[in-house]
């Protein structure tokens, strides 16, 4: 929509802006300050109002080409140019350079004695001549209120510095005045009411003992602006002011797969792995290894040749190598090797910022391919929830923008209940959230993990039982009893009743099987023996039969001594008688 | 302050310096008010300079001009800087260390 909106504007003129060149202001302010109009710039004492206008100055003139004049009214040209020198800021190169100019206003009220009616056409010519002698597009009013202290006509002061804005504007010079902060006021002298164009509020809090700078734009006329007050630091290289990095979600993605570093987690995703680029999250309470689930995914980075970032926050780098190396996991040859980096340090020794800011120039520097951050839950101790979860945003975004894969671990309190939370809120953030918890059973506690969500792959639904043994993270298959997963010694019992149980099944088998030989011996016991007895009577009978046949032939010889016994004799004699 | 050290060999005994933005009604009235007040009190002790800003722009930057008009005491004493037209006369005298004459005093008072 936004596009849209700015693609009827850029046929109108648009607002011209002077970019400043401090990193996240031109983003916060859409291109810079108003050109060729004024900006006030206030804040309380320590805020870095001098060294904000300095810095557009130097930067204008060093990137932008646009020679600068400071007006100082509260330091000397000397001191301004030793308290930039840590920056790498050169005054004096630049001032012989011609490119800028430092004009210190010493305003001394034991000096200046009123005689009359008078006006400040003297600062005004000596402005005029600064600007005209180099050529200035840019020009920082350092604490313009300094006058106040000097002259004591207030009228007369306030008229002429209204007319010097205005005549600031006609010069078309973009101006960034200084001013200390007032009581219930943006500026102690209310030079609010004559800078109309751009106010930027700097402020400076101790909340619970951690100091935090802020930078807010409180009107930018003509022009959208953030409006938001955005943490900045004051940095090695100047201010920084820290944006959402990507206040649209458009960043690229990648299909590319990166693997977990356990195959068999790996296992546990469809595409086998973490998309490059995404956001991990692993949860746990403590001693559920998270430490060494992170150790074993920057391992597995640095094995395939790339880059890995590794942020400490409990344990010092050697004592994270040892620790890991307990375990198989071998981090001191890519450290030597340069691809993986540990950076150790305790959260509290910065704010929050800080730490935001040293992972953004580590990730610069260094350039990795994946971040880990171990863990994040530590950081709470800087700052409270709200802004915990709003550094972890800007830094999930900056990650993903620059297609960096984030591993974070954080420790879940609370063990029962709320274990689906973390306390940051990031979870909602992260695109792969594993979980690793205590399975405490009876008499032992054991390691479960389990994914709870990924983004835009299918995962194992399971919760699989692990274990830390010295050649690694070991992923064990599930077993399941009578009351749901079974881990530890109650798997063992489980396995052996299992085995038992299979044994008996087996024996049963067997012992049916014998019996049916047995029935089969039987039965053929039987059969032969049947057939035994019936050969037995066959042969008794075919005996009788025979012995019958005998008889049948033996009796009719007696027949034929009778009748019958006549017809055989007859038929004897017949033969006989044929003989 | 009051004390008449009588001219040293550098110069004169006053070394006034004003400082005008061109025509300005101020300065304008700055000039005349000056030029009456050396001519009434410092008559031949003194040296006055006045330079037009608008001329010699990167004078003001030396001097360190802010407001103007603005005479500057050179001598005798420390260093002063007198802002304005130089109409209260009072305050001129005072500044430059002058004594207070009665009928300036008396037609103050009335």
């Amino acid at each position: 929509m936004q596009d849209d909106l700015t693609a009827a504007a850029t046929s109108l003129p648009r607002l011209p802006k002077a970019p400043t060149g401090i990193e996240g202001l031109d983003e916060i302010t859409e291109g810079g300050l108003p050109m060729g109009r004024p900006t006030l710039v206030c804040g309380s004492a320590g805020c870095g109002k001098t060294l904000m206008g300095i810095e557009f100055l130097v930067r204008g003139a060093a990137e932008f080409n646009e020679p600068g004049v400071l007006m100082a009214f509260e330091e000397t040209a000397e001191e301004l140019a030793a308290n930039v020198t840590s920056l790498g800021f050169d005054l004096a190169g630049l001032q012989a350079q011609k490119l800028l100019r430092v004009d210190h206003v010493h305003v001394d009220r034991s000096e200046i004695e009123e005689t009359g009616e008078y006006d400040l056409e003297g600062l005004f010519i000596r402005l005029g001549y600064a600007i005209d002698s180099i050529g200035a597009k840019r020009v920082v009013l350092d604490t313009i209120e300094a006058l106040f202290s000097g002259f004591p006509n207030q009228a007369v002061l306030r008229s002429e510095i209204r007319r010097l804005f205005r005549w600031l504007k006609d010069k078309g010079v973009t101006t960034v005045i200084t001013a200390e902060r007032g009581e219930g006021t943006l500026t102690r002298q209310g030079l609010e009411e004559y800078v109309s164009d751009c106010v930027i509020l700097l402020d400076n809090r101790v909340i619970d003992q951690i100091t935090t700078r802020r930078l807010r734009v409180v009107k930018y006329r003509g022009s959208t602006h953030g409006t938001n007050e955005y943490p900045y630091l004051i940095t090695g290289d100047g201010i920084s002011v820290l944006p959402v990095t990507s206040l649209r979600l458009d960043h690229q993605v990648s299909n590319e797969i990166v693997s977990s570093g356990l195959e068999a987690l790996d296992d546990m995703f469809g595409l086998r792995g973490f998309y490059k680029g995404s956001s991990v999250l692993i949860t746990g309470t403590a001693g559920t290894a998270k430490t060494t689930l992170a150790a074993a995914f920057a391992e597995k980075v640095c094995q395939e040749g790339n880059r890995c970032l590794f942020f400490a926050f409990e344990e010092s780098p050697r004592q994270l190598m040892r620790n890991m190396s307990s375990v198989s996991i071998n981090l001191q040859p890519h450290s030597d090797a340069g691809l993986l980096r540990i950076e150790a340090s305790r959260p509290t020794i910065n704010g929050l910022e800080q730490h935001l800011v040293t992972l953004h120039r580590l990730v610069k520097e260094f350039k990795p391919d994946a971040v880990v951050i171990d863990p994040i839950s530590n950081l709470i101790t800087v700052g409270n929830i709200a802004e915990v979860r709003s550094m972890l945003t800007r830094l999930i975004d900056f990650l993903k923008v620059n297609g960096i894969t984030a591993l974070f671990t954080a420790l879940v309190s609370g063990r029962g209940q709320q274990q689906e939370m973390t306390d940051e809120g990031v979870s909602s953030l992260v695109d792969t959230w594993i979980s690793v918890r205590d399975l405490e059973g009876v008499g032992e506690r054991n390691r479960g993990l389990s994914i709870l969500k990924s983004r835009g792959m299918d995962h194992s639904n399971q919760v699989r039982e692990f274990i830390v043994t010295p050649r690694g993270i070991v992923l064990l298959d599930v077993v399941i009893g009578p009351a749901g997963i079974v881990t530890g010694a109650s798997r063992h019992t489980q396995q052996l009743k299992a085995q038992a149980q299979a044994r008996a099944a087996q024996a049963e088998l067997d012992r049916k099987d014998r019996e049916l030989e047995r029935r089969r011996r039987v039965l053929e016991g039987t059969i032969a023996n049947l057939r035994t007895e019936f050969e037995s009577v066959e042969e008794e009978l075919r005996k009788i039969n025979q012995e019958e046949q005998e008889q049948l032939s033996g009796g009719r010889r007696p027949a034929d001594d009778n009748a019958p016994a006549g017809d055989s004799q007859s038929a004897g004699s017949e033969p006989t008688a044929q003989a | 302050m009051e004390a008449e050290e009588l001219a040293d060999p550098a110069g004169p005994e006053y070394a006034l310096h004003l400082y005008i933005t061109g025509a300005t009604p101020n300065s304008v009235r700055a000039v005349h008010n000056i030029k009456e007040i050396c001519e009434l009190y410092l008559k031949g002790r003194y040296e006055l300079l006045i330079v037009d800003i608008y001329q010699q722009p990167e004078l003001a930057q030396e001097v360190g001009l802010i407001a103007a008009p603005t005479l500057v005491k050179k001598r005798p004493g420390l260093v002063r800087r007198l802002v304005g037209d130089l109409s209260d006369r009072r305050r001129v005298l005072t500044a430059l260390g002058l004594p207070i004459p009665p009928e300036l005093d008396h037609a103050d008072n009335g």
